[in-house]
This record gives structure tokens, C-alpha cells and sequence, in this order.
């Protein structure tokens, strides 16, 4: 009893300078040397400032822009607070807020019901990605915002939706902050 | 549901099916400690931390002295764990300059969730802890309970396996040889692959980024509510950043997974686009969960001598798990009834379904699949809220940790907790055609049993009794956020976790308080060792016994009617017990939602 006690404590105190200290160092370090810019988060910047990470997806409210879907991480998108909206499918709060924006949206473009996942907060609450069909849904307002044929709209959309990764796995999506960035590149918002 | 989406589920069935045998055989190896590849280099440290710990490698333990030095182990690194926490704020590696972790009872039930593979989670991991926490004592011990659960599981084999011996093997070997062979270099490997696919690992300060467009938005009071200015209106703020949370992520993400933890690095656990950024970190994260449990079926078909054996059991948890999964798959791809006007119908541009909760990149498919598997596993990692699942959907994940998570199961757990059912089945086998029931050639006589049941027992108690009392009382009912029988449901699923060692939640139960962290600490610690005595007693007890060659009367545990059988058990003692607290809970939420009553 005794020398296993003795024996549990020294194990407790090599294993973890083991496992607990060299083993996420040296990966530590193998990552930032194999995957740097992987291993810090896919930061994006401009004229020398970081404006966020290619997979952590940010707020938009302006017509001009493809919104994300609904966040309920701190006050939204806020990444040091990822969190879902927890309400149950039963719950009065969930179905009164996906009919007070399903009626927003229908109100932007009655042509076409609303896509899902544009009413529907994600689980981390950073989802960066929407779906094809959620983008196809903001494509009248955008472009009408932009002041451009929604044929033009349609193929910088297209090139940023990804299908299925391998062809076959998960969703195809579209990443709304790239989206968004590539939009200013190419139609900038004429400031008057 | 899509083609593709029963395409993506089955090929991950297949990538287990093909990991089993060559897992399997070199765990067998391992324990048995026979030569493997890596005995060139890992051999030398194994060596250096017996010399440090003061372990004889030649030394045999009775089930007895097992159970001892794993329960001191336990004890100890659970201090230690606690410790950590609470002065966090003097260690290094804390950027975000954390202080201690706070209340005590949130420390004391962080504590018990890790040292029992539970990974049940009362913080928020990017503000609480710093990375020195996550690392050396969250992530440490993602390592320790996992491989705490496999020695027990080879235990137990051993015990079948041996005859008349009274020991079975030495914790600490075990315990290291687990550690070193089996889960650290997979997990080297591992942690860089989910680094190459984009899960971040690295020790700097959160980043600070200038958003693309600026927003607006509504000031929060200390007391959670929105700021009114003099004028009635609500106070607006503008956000012009975003601090992005980082850390060693991916060094923990990948035993989190291989180890059946589930603990996140994140609030969002796997549903964060660090921890999970795409589709095939998915699916190898779902790997990892399955990887091991399906391994140990094949362990215990070679230690035992009877492969038909092995797969016998493989086939049962296999069936099972196909049941989850098509329940869960059909119930979430058929949406939520209540939401009218909106498109949740699958397409060639979008999933569809019960999108509440969940990520676009993973869809219905990947979304309901793992949740099923990280519950037919003891794993409870998430990547989208159970909580806000649909009321089947969400019932599913329920159910597997009801039937003790033996569905490929825990890391070693979901082994001796099947070999539990497995000794209940041949018991009522036996008492189906008159003899005494035997099992790979040991006979199975009342101690066994009564051990055994005492084990089947032992979970419905604790968890009918803390959901009995929490339903009732105000200190249990004012943690329920959601409203009919979905509250009854969250109170059931956390101590059903806890109890279960999953440590997965539906998360809007607001558990940080003295009554929840205490009793799901006890629900946890009951859980984990109150279950692994009484199975190390029939460990001990089966080493002991005489080999009995098969006769006629002997129930064959190789055949299609022993899987039945055995899936028979499984559910008739499992899903049984919880029956009536499932009509009051998700079955009866499913009636109302259809009648189109909202809470």
C-alpha cells in the first residue's frame, strides 16, 4: 500500500512532465515549423492589421454584404466566447426568433422560402461558412446594394463555394468572411 | 436523408471495420509485451520511468492490489489536477493572465470530470483556464483516465484468459506500456494531421482583429440584461474587434478523441472551427472515438483465444450502433415542425433539417452521426448542442450512455462494461437450458452474478435518485432553461452523463452551482470506480477458476444467437430501467411537438 502510494505520486508527477508538458510542447513546435500559418489560425490581414481568421466567421448587417448566420457567441461572432443558442425544439423563444427573421428575410426575397440554416444559430456560434442555397438567397440584395447584375454576383459567389471536401464528405458551403472581402476587391461601395 | 449522407456514415462503419484487427493485434501485443516496432526507442524511456517510479516490471498483482494502486493513482492525480486549477495564475504558459479557477465546488467537479474520462464541463475553456491547465492538467489527464480504462479492460481479458492464477497483471506496466505504446505516438501523429487540415496549436496571446464591417450592438448590464438608456430605448455599443481565442489545441484535440474524453478546448468542443475546421477532421475525430473500442474487440478474441468471439461482439455493438444512427439521422433530417415558412427540406445547396445548433460544414449527416457515436462511445465530445436537437434526435444520444456506453464503448470501459452484459447473457442462457452457464471455458457462478448485477444497479440508482431530487427541489428546477418535458430531459441527461462518464450535456442547463458541481462530481466519481471494483472482483475471481472444455450443453458465444442474445440483454437491462423517465422526457416532448405545443 505504502510503496504504491509513493509509487502513484512519482507517477503522477513523471507522466505528466511527460504527457502534460513535453508531449504539446514538441508538437507545439513541429506545428509551427511544419504548418505555420495552419497552426495560428488561417489569420487574415490587411495594410499590416489583422481584420480576422479565414475560419472564424464575423458579424454583417449592411445590405452590401452576404450575412452570416445568427450567433449567440457573447453579443455575436465573439470569439473568445464560442457558444450555441441551447433553446430546445419545443422552446416558445426559438420559434418566435426564427419567425421574426424568417419575415425580415421574406420580406428581402419573397421569390424563393427561406433557407435553414440563414434562421438557425450554429453550434460554435463562429460558423464561418453558409450554404449554397443561403448565399443564392442574398444574391437579389447584394447585388441590388453593389449596384450589379446579379449574373456577375453569381460567379464570384461560385468561386467561393467549396463542394464536398474529397468529393464526398461534409457540405458544400460558401465562406461568407472571404465572400465578403473578395466583394469589396472587385465591386467596391461607391462612397458618396 | 441523402444518399450521400448514408454513403459518409457507412464508410466510416467500414474505416472502424478495417482498424480492428490491426489495432487489436497490437494492443494484444503490447499487454502481452511481446516485440513491436517501436520497442527501439520506447523501450529505453519505459525503462527510465519504472527506475524514477520505483516500479518492479516482474512484480504480479492480484485484483486486489490492481485495484489499489489504480485508485491511488487516481486520488493522487485528481489532487494534483485540483491544485492546478486553483493556482493556475502563479504557473506559466497563462497569456490571458487566468486566475484561479473559482468557485471551489467548479474546481473540485472539473477535477473528478477529467480523472474519470468523463470530461463533463461546468467552464467555458478560452475564459477560464489557462493553457498550462489545459495542457498539463486537462489535456494530462485526457492520457491518464484513457489509459486507466484500457488496463482495466486488459484486466479484465486477463482474467478470462488466465486459469487458476490468482493475479492479473500490474497496474503500473500496464498503465505506462498503455501510455507509451499505444496512445503517444498515434497522438504525435494525429495532433499534426489535424494541424494540416487547420486546428490551431500554438502557446500565444488571444489575437485581436479589426472587423470587416463594424457593429452595432446592445450593451449588457452585469445583472445579463440589456442597458436602457433615459429615452427607453436599449443602449448600443460599436464593436470594431475581435479577439480570437487561441492555444495548444490540436495536442489535446486529438487524445480527447482517441482517449473517449470529449473534453473541448473550447466551449463549442468539436463545433468550433479551431478544434473541427473540416469535413475530414470530422470523420477522423469520429475514428478516433470508435478506433480503440472497436480495437479492444479483437484484443479480447486473441488474449482469449476465440476470434469468433471478438467479432461475435463487434457484430452486437455494430448493429447498435446502426440503430443510433438511423434514428438520430431520420428524426434531425426531418426538421422541427414548429418552424413554418422556412426551407428544411436537403438539397444539391443545402442540408436541410434541424439546423439549430449545428454547422454548416458538417450538415445533418455528420451532425447526427456524431452524436451518436461520441455517446455509443464514453468520448461527449460535441460538434453541434444536443440540447437543441430535435426531441428523438436528441433521445438517441440519451439512450446510448443509458445502455452504459458498451456500443464500441468508452477506451477499455466499453469493454468490461460489455463483458458485464456479456456474463449476464450467458447467465440467462444458462438458466434457459438448466446448467451452470459457462463463458470461454470459465464457469460463471453466483459471485460473478451477483457482482455483475451489482454493477447494472449501481448506475440507474445514482442517476434516478440526483434526477428525482433536482426535478423537485428549486435548487435543481432554477437551472433548467428550457421549458416542458425538454427540462425534465436536460436534468436527466447531465447526471445520465455523469454517472455514464461522458461528460457530453444539453448544455443550457445552467450546471455551475453547489448543488449540480457537487452531486454530478459524486454522479461522476460513483460512476467510474463504483463500477470498476465489482468488475475487478470477477476479474480476480475468473483467474482463479479451472479451464472447463466446451461440451455439448454449452452455450457457443461465437454464433448470430449469442449477438442477439446479447444486443437482447443490452437493451431489456439498459433501456428498460430508464423507460418511464424517457415517456417523461423526449417521447412525451416528440407527442407534444407534433400536436404543436411550444414551452
Amino acid at each position: 500500500m505504502k510503496k504504491n502510494l509513493i509509487t502513484a505520486v512519482l507517477m503522477t508527477l513523471a507522466t505528466t512532465v511527460l504527457l502534460g508538458i513535453i508531449y504539446p510542447l514538441v508538437v507545439t513546435g513541429l506545428a509551427q515549423v511544419l504548418f505555420p500559418r495552419k497552426a495560428n489560425g488561417q489569420l487574415l490581414e490587411a495594410n499590416g492589421r489583422i481584420i480576422g481568421s479565414r475560419i472564424i466567421g464575423q458579424a454583417f448587417t449592411g445590405p452590401n454584404y452576404f450575412h452570416s448566420r445568427p450567433s449567440v457567441a457573447g453579443y455575436g461572432y465573439q470569439a473568445d466566447n464560442s457558444n450555441g443558442s441551447q433553446l430546445g425544439p419545443t422552446n416558445h423563444q426559438l420559434i418566435e426568433r426564427v419567425k421574426a427573421d424568417t419575415a425580415t428575410l421574406h420580406a428581402e426575397n419573397p421569390r424563393v422560402p427561406v433557407p435553414i440554416d440563414l434562421v438557425t444559430t450554429s453550434a460554435s456560434g463562429l460558423d464561418p461558412e453558409i450554404s449554397p442555397a443561403a448565399a443564392a438567397f442574398q444574391l437579389p440584395r447584394v447585388a441590388k446594394a453593389r449596384g450589379i447584375s446579379e449574373d456577375e454576383l453569381k460567379g464570384v459567389v461560385a468561386r467561393h463555394t467549396q463542394s464536398r471536401q474529397l468529393g464526398f464528405l461534409g457540405e458544400p458551403r460558401v465562406n461568407v468572411l472571404e465572400l465578403n472581402l473578395d466583394l469589396d476587391r472587385i465591386f467596391p461601395v461607391v462612397k458618396r | 436523408m441523402t444518399a450521400n449522407g448514408w454513403f459518409q456514415i457507412l464508410l466510416f462503419l467500414a474505416l472502424i471495420f478495417a482498424v480492428t484487427k490491426p489495432l487489436g493485434v497490437f494492443m494484444a501485443r503490447v499487454f502481452s509485451r511481446e516485440r513491436t516496432f517501436m520497442d527501439p526507442v520506447l523501450r529505453p524511456v519505459e525503462r527510465l520511468l519504472y527506475r524514477v517510479t520505483g516500479v518492479d516490471e516482474n512484480h504480479e498483482m492480484r485484483w486486489t492490489e490492481y485495484a489499489t494502486s489504480m485508485l491511488l493513482f487516481s486520488v493522487v492525480s485528481m489532487l494534483l489536477l485540483y491544485l492546478i486549477q486553483r493556482v493556475q495564475g502563479f504557473l506559466p504558459f497563462n497569456p490571458q493572465k487566468f486566475g484561479a479557477v473559482t468557485p471551489t465546488h467548479l474546481a473540485f467537479n472539473t477535477a473528478a470530470s477529467f480523472t474519470t474520462n468523463t470530461n463533463w464541463q461546468a467552464y467555458a475553456g478560452e475564459t477560464t483556464m489557462s493553457y498550462f491547465t489545459q495542457m498539463a492538467g486537462l489535456a494530462y489527464h485526457n492520457f491518464a483516465s484513457a489509459a486507466t480504462g484500457i488496463v482495466l479492460a486488459i484486466a479484465f481479458i486477463r482474467g478470462i484468459a488466465r486459469r487458476q492464477m490468482e493475479t492479473i497483471g500490474n497496474f503500473w506496466v500496464d498503465f505506462v506500456r498503455c501510455c507509451l505504446w499505444v496512445l503517444l505516438p498515434f497522438c504525435v501523429v494525429g495532433a499534426l494531421f489535424l494541424v494540416s487540415q487547420g486546428v490551431v496549436q500554438n502557446l500565444k496571446p488571444y489575437d485581436k482583429a479589426t472587423l470587416v464591417e463594424p457593429q452595432q450592438v446592445q450593451r449588457m448590464g452585469s445583472d445579463g440584461k440589456p442597458v436602457v438608456g433615459p429615452d427607453g430605448k436599449p443602449v448600443m455599443d460599436t464593436v470594431t474587434e475581435q479577439t480570437i481565442a487561441q492555444g495548444p489545441v490540436a495536442s489535446q484535440e486529438i487524445i480527447k478523441e482517441f482517449g473517449t474524453n470529449g473534453g473541448g478546448f473550447f466551449n463549442a468542443n468539436s463545433a468550433h472551427p479551431f478544434e473541427n475546421p473540416t469535413p475530414l477532421t470530422n470523420l477522423a475525430e469520429l475514428f478516433c472515438i470508435f478506433a480503440i473500442g472497436g480495437g479492444l474487440t479483437y484484443t479480447l478474441g486473441r488474449m482469449t483465444g476465440s476470434q469468433r468471439h471478438g467479432w461475435a461482439v463487434w457484430s452486437a455493438m455494430a448493429i447498435l450502433f446502426l440503430t443510433g444512427v438511423t434514428v438520430a439521422y431520420w428524426a434531425e433530417a426531418r426538421g422541427n415542425p414548429l418552424l413554418a415558412g422556412v426551407d428544411q427540406h436537403a438539397s444539391a445547396l443545402q442540408s436541410g433539417g434541424n439546423m439549430e445548433g449545428k454547422e454548416v460544414r458538417f450538415g445533418i449527416a455528420n451532425s447526427a452521426l456524431f452524436a451518436t457515436v461520441t455517446t455509443d462511445a464514453s468520448c461527449g465530445a460535441i460538434n453541434g448542442w444536443h440540447d437543441s436537437y430535435t426531441p428523438l434526435g436528441g433521445m438517441v444520444p440519451l439512450v446510448n450512455i443509458m445502455l452504459s456506453e458498451v456500443i464500441f464503448g468508452g477506451v477499455g470501459s466499453g469493454m468490461y462494461g460489455i463483458l458485464i452484459y456479456i456474463v449476464l447473457a450467458v447467465f440467462i442462457a444458462g438458466l434457459m437450458v438448466g446448467r451452470t452457464p459457462e463463458y470461454l471455458g470459465k464457469k460463471i457462478e453466483a459471485y460473478d452474478v451477483k457482482m455483475a448485477m451489482l454493477v447494472a444497479l449501481i448506475f440507474p440508482l445514482v442517476i434516478l435518485v440526483f434526477t428525482s431530487i433536482s426535478s423537485v427541489k428549486g435548487f435543481g428546477t432554477s437551472a433548467i432553461t428550457n421549458g416542458g418535458p425538454h427540462g425534465l430531459t436536460q436534468v436527466l441527461y447531465a447526471f445520465v452523463s455523469g454517472a455514464g462518464n461522458n461528460g457530453s450535456a444539453f448544455g443550457g442547463l445552467s450546471a455551475n452551482t453547489l448543488w449540480y458541481n457537487t452531486t454530478i462530481g459524486i454522479t461522476m466519481l460513483a460512476g467510474r470506480f463504483l463500477m470498476i471494483i465489482p468488475m475487478l472482483g470477477i476479474a480476480g475471481n475468473l483467474a482463479r477458476k479451472k479451464y472447463v472444455p466446451p461440451s455439448l450443453g454449452t452455450f457457443p458465444v461465437t454464433t448470430p444467437l449469442f449477438t442477439m442474445l446479447l444486443i437482447s440483454v443490452i437493451i431489456i437491462v439498459g433501456a428498460l430501467t430508464f423507460f418511464p423517465a424517457l415517456s417523461l422526457g423526449p417521447i412525451l416532448e416528440h407527442l407534444l411537438m407534433g400536436a404543436g405545443k411550444t414551452f
